[in-house]
C-alpha cells in the first residue's frame, strides 16, 4: 500500500484519538480517585459545547471581534462544565460515597439521562451548527489535505493539556493530595487530607478538560446536539479503559490506540465493523494485560 | 412458598398502584389524532418538527371551529424510534381511542405500529417512513405515506447521475440505520443495473466524532460520485471534511439531507451539493405560510420533515371532514379519491397509499439554498 | 440560629443554581431572527425552586443519616418482616394469583401489552441478577444475549417455520452458549474490566446484526414473527395478547421457582461465596472457573427466552431494539430494585420499565423524571427498593 494513503490514516487515527483523549481524561481521572464509572461525563462534555456555542453566538451578536469570542466562549465553556461537574459529584455521588458501588453507577446513569434531556428541552432537540472558532491558517494550507488546521489544534491541545496534567498530579501539592486519596481515602484523611475537596477538585479538572475537548470537537465537527456527548462517552470510556483506568498517560495511550484501530480497519478492510473490530482489539488486550495496556495489576495480598 | 407469598404480595401491591395512577378516560367529544413518533433519544430532531407540525394544523383547524363541528384533540406518544416502544405506544393510541394517526417516524417503529392500527381499523399517515414495501407490499391497506419511496429517489439519482453528471464510478456512504442503509441498497442495485461501477459501499457511525478515515478512503478510491444514504447530520460532517481536506468529489443525498438544517450547519461547504426531495415548494403559498406559522410559535425555523408532516396532518383531518365521520371504510375512500390542498401542493393517494401529485427533483446547493435543477 | 442558618445555606444554593443554569436556561438564541431570547422567567423558577429544594434535599439527607445508624441491627425491613408472615403472605399470594388472572380482562390491551414488556423485563431482570446479583460479575452487554434469542426466534420461524414452542428452548441453548463463549475469555478480568468487555460484546453482536445483511436482514429487520398458536385456533389480536400474557406469567413463575432453588443450591452458594471474595472461595475448593461460567450460561440463557418472547410480542425486531441503553436499564432494573433479592429486582422491574409508560402523561418532560428518579432512588435507598436480606444460620447447641 502507498505511504501516503498510510501517512493519512495514521494522522486521521491521532486526530481521533486525541478526541478521545480528552475526554478520557475526565474519565480516567475520576476513576482514579473514587472508582465511579462516570457514566455523565460525557453529558458534560456536551454541556461544555453548548455553553460555548450559546455564549460565542451572543457574542457575535454583539458584535465582538473573532478573538474575543474564541475566548471567551472557551472560558466560558470550561468554567460551566466545572460548575456541572462539580454540582453532579454533589448531588448525585456524594450521598453514595459509602454504598454499594454499582448504585453510585445507576446514580450515574439518572444523571446522564438528566442532563441530556434538560437540555434537550431548555434549549432544542435539533442539530445546531457550531462556528468553526478555528480559522484555517494560511501557513498550513500546503499540508491541508493531509491534516486540516482544526485537526492540528486539536493535536497540540491533547499534547498541553497532558503535559499539564502530568505536572499538575507529579509535582504540585493538590496532585500529590490526589494521588494519596486514590491510594487510601481512609488514610489520606487522617494525613490531613480534605478528600472531599481533593474530589471535587478532580470532578472540577475532569470537566475542564471535557469542556475543552467539547469545544474542540464541535468546531471541528461543525455541529451539535443534545445527544452528542453519549456515544463519545462511551468511546473514550472504553479508551480510558484500554489504557488502564485511573492512568493519565494511559488514558492517552488507550485513546491513540483506538483512534490508530479504527482509522486503519476503515482504511483497510471497511468502516461497516469499525466498531467491532475495535472492541476485538480491547477484548485481545484485556486478556493479555487484564489491567490495560499501562496499568499495574494489583496483586492481591490476603 | 413462604418466599413466594413475600413476592407476590409485594408484586400486588405494586400491580395496583400503578394501575390506580391511570387510567381517567375522556368521554369528551373530539377527534383525536394520534402522533406518535420519536421525541426523546437520539432521533429525537426527526421526530419533534411533526409533533410541531401537528400543534399548527390543529390550533388552526380548531380556530376555525374545528372538523365536523369537534374539536381535535393531540395524542402525542413517543416511540424513540424503537420498535417495542412503537408497539406500546400504538396500543396505548388505540386504546385512547385515537381516530387517525399521524405518524410513526422511523420506518422500523412504523412497521411495528401498523398491525395494531390495522387491527383496530385506524388510518394511518406517515410523514417520514419510506421503506418502499411498507405501501408496496399491500399488506397494509390502512397506511399511507406523504413523502415518496426510497425507490422512486433511487431511480431519480441514477437518472441524473447519469445524464447530467456523466459519472463512471460511484462511491455509496450511509449511516447504518433503518432509512439510510435501505436507501443505499437500493442506490447500489440501480446504479449497478444501470452500468455504473460502485467502488465502495461502506456504513459510517453516526455520532462518531470524526470520519477522517472515511473521507481518506473515498479519495483513493477517486469516484465520481458519492451517494450518500441517511440523514443529514453525518452527511454535512463527512461533506465538510471533504471539502476541508480539499477534495471536490462530488456528492448526492437523499430527502434526509435535503433539509435547511443541512445547509445551516454545514455552511460553505454545503455549496454544489446535490440531494433529491420533493418537488419545490417554496413558492407553495401554504408552505410559506406553514413556515411562518412554525417561525412566530416557536421562533425557529421548522425542522425535519415539517412540511410532509404538516401536509399529512391536513390530509387526515380533510379526509375525516369529507368522509362526514371517522368510519375507517370511508375515510380511506376519501384519501384515495379526494384532492387536498396542502404545502406539498395538491395531494391524493393511490391504489398503494403513496401520495400522488408529489413529484421529486433534484436539488442543488447554491448560494445557501436548494436550487431545483431542470 | 440554625433556621438563619439554614436559610442561608438555601439562598446560596439558589444563587449557584441561578447561575449553573444561566446560558442553558436562559438565553436561547433565535435562529431565524438571529436575535436573542432572554427568558428570565426560567431563572426566578429555578432561583425558587432551588432555595426550597435545597432545604428538603438537606432535610432528607440528615433524615436517612439518622436512619441509617437506627438500622444497623441486622432485622429484616418492614416489608420483609410483614410478608415473612404467613397469615399475610397467603392471603396476599390468592389475591394476586386472581388479580393476574383477571388481569388482561379487566383492562385494556394497551395495559396487558406494557405489562408484557414489564414481565418480559421481570425475566431479563431476574436473569441478570444470577449474573451481577449473585455471582457479582458486571455485566454491560447483557442484551447480546437477549437479541439472541429474538434473533433465533425470528431467523429460524423465518427458514424453518419453527414455531414458538420449539424456539422457546432453543433460543434459550443458543443465548446460553453465547454466555459461554462470552465467558470464557473474559475469566481473568475483574470488576470494570469485566464490565467494559461485555459492553462490547453487546455492541459487537449489535453491529454483526446491523451489516451482515445476508444474515439478519440487517437494519431493517425482520417483520412478521408470528405470536405463539393455541392449538391452530384463530384468535384475534386481542386475544393473542392475552394469551402471551398467560405464557409469560407462567414463565415468570417457573424462573422465580428455579432461581430461589438455585440460590439455596450448591451452586448459589458458590456464587455468593465468589461475589464475596474471590480468593478464599477458592481456597475452599471451589472451582472458580466453572462457577463464573455457570453463572454467565445461566444468566444469558433467561435472556435468551426473554428474547424469543420479546420478538413474538412486537412481531417486528431490528438492531435498534438491542442498543447499549437496553443492558443499561436492565442493569437498573437490578439495582434499583435490590442487587440478589428476587422481591427487589422484581418490584425494579415492574417500577422502571412501568414508570416511562405511566409518564407518558408528562409528556416532553417523561424522560427527565425517569433520570431523576434513578438518581433520587440512589440517594435516598442506595440499596435498592428492597433490600436483600442475606440468609442466616444460627448455629444451636
Amino acid at each position: 500500500m502507498d505511504f501516503d494513503y498510510f501517512t493519512q490514516l495514521f494522522l486521521g487515527g491521532l486526530t481521533r484519538g486525541s478526541i478521545y483523549a480528552l475526554i478520557a481524561l475526565g474519565y480516567t481521572m475520576v476513576y482514579g480517585i473514587i472508582q465511579l464509572i462516570n457514566f455523565a461525563h460525557g453529558e458534560i462534555y456536551m454541556i461544555g459545547a453548548f455553553t460555548g456555542l450559546i455564549v460565542s453566538s451572543v457574542l457575535t451578536m454583539m458584535g465582538m471581534p473573532a478573538l474575543g469570542v474564541v475566548v471567551m466562549a472557551a472560558m466560558a465553556a470550561v468554567i460551566y462544565s466545572s460548575a456541572y461537574g462539580y454540582t453532579m459529584e454533589k448531588i448525585a455521588y456524594k450521598p453514595l460515597r459509602n454504598a454499594p458501588r454499582l448504585s453510585a453507577l445507576i446514580s450515574a446513569i439518572g444523571m446522564s439521562l438528566f442532563l441530556q434531556n434538560y437540555v434537550l428541552l431548555a434549549q432544542t432537540s435539533d442539530f445546531l451548527p457550531f462556528p468553526s472558532l478555528i480559522p484555517d491558517f494560511e501557513f498550513w494550507e500546503p499540508y491541508a489535505h493531509m491534516i486540516t488546521s482544526p485537526e492540528l489544534v486539536i493535536l497540540i491541545t491533547t499534547f498541553v493539556v497532558m503535559v499539564l496534567l502530568t505536572v499538575l498530579i507529579k509535582f504540585t501539592k493538590i496532585g500529590k493530595a490526589m494521588r494519596a486519596t486514590s491510594q487510601d481515602q481512609v488514610m489520606a484523611a487522617l494525613l490531613g487530607i480534605n478528600v472531599d475537596r481533593i474530589i471535587s477538585f478532580t470532578f472540577v479538572v475532569g470537566s475542564a478538560t471535557a469542556a475543552i475537548g467539547g469545544i474542540l470537537i464541535a468546531s471541528h465537527i461543525g455541529q451539535i446536539n443534545f445527544y452528542m456527548g453519549f456515544i463519545a462517552g462511551i468511546k473514550a470510556f472504553v479508551a480510558a479503559v484500554l489504557g488502564g483506568i485511573g492512568s493519565i498517560p494511559g488514558a492517552v495511550l488507550g485513546s491513540f490506540v483506538l483512534g490508530w484501530t479504527e482509522s486503519f480497519f476503515t482504511g483497510y478492510i471497511s468502516s461497516d465493523y469499525e466498531d467491532v473490530f475495535a472492541f476485538i482489539i480491547l477484548v485481545v488486550i484485556l486478556i493479555f494485560r487484564p489491567a490495560g495496556i499501562l496499568g499495574k495489576s494489583e496483586t492481591q495480598k490476603v | 412458598m413462604k418466599k413466594m407469598g413475600k413476592l407476590f404480595a409485594v408484586l400486588s401491591t405494586l400491580l395496583f398502584t400503578s394501575v390506580a395512577l391511570t387510567g381517567s378516560c375522556f368521554a369528551a367529544e373530539t377527534i383525536k389524532l394520534g402522533v406518535p413518533g420519536a421525541h426523546s433519544g437520539d432521533l429525537a430532531s426527526y421526530g419533534l418538527p411533526t409533533v410541531k407540525a401537528a400543534e399548527l394544523v390543529v390550533k388552526k383547524i380548531n380556530a376555525n371551529g374545528g372538523v365536523l363541528g369537534k374539536q381535535v384533540e393531540l395524542l402525542v406518544e413517543d416511540d424513540v424510534c424503537k420498535p417495542e416502544v412503537a408497539g406500546n405506544s400504538a396500543t396505548k393510541l388505540v386504546s385512547d381511542g385515537a381516530d387517525v394517526i399521524l405518524g410513526h417516524i422511523c420506518s422500523g417503529a412504523t412497521k411495528a405500529g401498523l398491525g395494531f392500527y390495522k387491527d383496530a381499523k385506524i388510518v394511518a399517515m406517515s410523514p417520514s417512513a419510506t421503506t418502499p414495501d411498507l405501501t408496496l407490499s399491500g399488506e397494509y391497506p390502512n397506511f399511507f405515506r406523504t413523502i415518496a419511496h426510497d425507490a422512486v429517489q433511487a431511480k431519480l439519482q441514477v437518472k441524473f447521475a447519469t445524464e447530467v453528471l456523466h459519472v463512471k464510478k460511484i462511491a455509496v456512504l450511509h449511516d447504518k440505520g433503518d432509512y439510510g442503509k435501505g436507501q443505499a441498497e437500493l442506490a447500489r442495485k440501480y446504479f449497478t443495473e444501470a452500468g455504473i461501477e460502485v467502488v465502495l459501499f461502506e456504513g459510517v457511525t453516526p455520532g462518531a466524532v470524526d470520519y477522517s478515515a472515511i473521507v481518506t478512503k473515498v479519495r483513493r478510491f477517486k469516484p465520481d460520485l458519492v451517494v450518500w444514504g441517511g440523514y443529514h447530520p453525518e452527511a454535512s460532517k463527512i461533506v465538510s471534511l471533504m471539502r476541508k481536506k480539499r477534495m471536490k468529489t462530488a456528492f448526492i443525498g437523499g430527502d434526509g439531507v435535503k433539509d435547511d438544517t443541512f445547509i445551516k450547519v454545514a455552511g460553505k461547504y454545503a455549496e454544489g451539493v446535490y440531494a433529491t426531495g420533493p418537488m419545490d415548494i417554496s413558492k407553495n403559498p401554504l408552505a410559506i405560510q406553514a413556515k411562518k406559522e412554525h417561525q412566530d410559535a416557536y421562533g425557529s425555523d421548522p425542522g425535519a420533515f415539517f412540511d410532509a408532516a404538516y401536509s399529512a396532518a391536513l390530509a387526515l383531518l380533510n379526509a375525516v371532514d369529507k368522509a362526514g365521520s371517522t368510519d375507517y371504510d370511508a375515510i380511506i375512500k376519501v384519501l384515495h379519491t379526494e384532492y387536498v390542498d396542502t404545502p406539498l401542493g395538491k395531494i391524493s393517494f393511490d391504489e398503494n397509499g403513496d401520495a400522488t401529485g408529489i413529484g421529486f427533483s433534484v436539488y442543488r446547493v447554491e448560494n445557501g439554498a436548494f436550487v431545483e435543477q431542470k | 440560629m440554625t433556621v438563619n442558618n439554614e436559610i442561608k445555606k438555601s439562598f446560596l444554593a439558589s444563587v449557584w443554581f441561578m447561575f449553573l443554569t444561566f446560558p442553558i436556561m436562559v438565553i436561547k438564541v433565535n435562529t431565524v431572527s438571529n436575535t436573542v431570547e432572554w427568558r428570565w422567567m426560567n431563572m426566578v423558577g429555578v432561583g425558587v425552586g432551588a432555595f426550597f429544594l435545597s432545604m428538603l434535599w438537606r432535610y432528607l439527607l440528615v433524615k436517612k443519616e439518622m436512619g441509617g445508624k437506627k438500622e444497623k441491627t441486622d432485622k429484616p425491613g418492614l416489608v420483609q418482616r410483614v410478608l415473612g408472615e404467613r397469615k399475610f403472605a397467603v392471603p396476599a399470594l390468592v389475591v394476586l394469583g386472581i388479580f393476574t388472572l383477571v388481569f388482561p380482562h379487566l383492562f385494556s390491551m394497551y395495559q396487558t401489552n406494557i405489562m408484557i414488556s414489564a414481565l418480559i423485563y421481570v425475566m431479563l431482570g431476574l436473569g441478570l441478577n444470577i449474573v451481577v446479583g449473585l455471582a457479582g460479575l458486571l455485566d454491560l452487554g447483557y442484551v447480546a444475549f437477549f437479541a439472541v434469542g429474538a434473533y433465533s426466534y425470528a431467523l429460524l420461524n423465518l427458514h424453518y417455520g419453527l414455531t414458538f414452542w420449539i424456539a422457546l428452548p432453543l433460543g434459550g441453548l443458543l443465548a446460553g452458549c453465547f454466555g459461554l463463549i462470552l465467558g470464557y475469555p473474559v475469566l481473568r478480568l475483574r470488576g470494570d474490566y469485566l464490565a467494559i468487555v461485555t459492553l462490547g460484546f453487546g455492541e459487537i453482536i449489535r453491529l454483526v446484526l446491523e451489516n451482515w445483511n445476508e444474515f439478519s436482514y440487517g437494519p431493517s429487520g425482520i417483520a412478521n414473527i408470528p405470536k405463539p398458536p393455541l392449538f391452530g385456533l384463530d384468535l384475534s389480536l386481542n386475544q393473542k395478547t392475552i394469551y402471551l400474557f398467560y405464557i409469560l406469567v407462567a414463565l415468570v413463575i417457573f424462573t422465580i421457582f428455579v432461581i430461589n432453588r438455585l440460590q439455596d443450591s450448591r451452586i448459589g452458594r458458590a456464587w455468593i461465596a465468589l461475589k464475596d471474595d474471590e480468593i478464599a472461595c477458592q481456597a475452599m475448593g471451589i472451582d472458580k472457573a466453572k462457577t463464573k461460567l455457570r453463572a454467565f450460561a445461566l444468566g444469558a440463557t433467561w435472556a435468551g427466552m426473554g428474547g424469543v418472547i420479546f420478538a413474538a410480542k412486537t412481531t417486528f425486531i431490528n438492531p435498534a431494539s438491542f442498543t447499549i441503553w437496553e443492558s443499561v436499564i436492565i442493569l437498573c432494573t437490578v439495582v434499583l430494585g435490590g442487587m440478589g433479592s428476587i422481591v427487589g429486582v422484581i418490584s425494579g422491574a415492574l417500577l422502571l420499565i412501568l414508570l416511562p409508560e405511566y409518564l407518558r402523561d408528562f409528556g416532553e418532560f417523561r424522560m427527565i423524571t425517569f433520570g431523576t428518579v434513578l438518581v433520587l432512588m440512589m440517594v435516598f435507598r442506595p440499596g435498592g427498593i428492597v433490600e436483600n436480606v442475606r440468609k442466616t444460620y444460627t448455629f444451636k447447641r
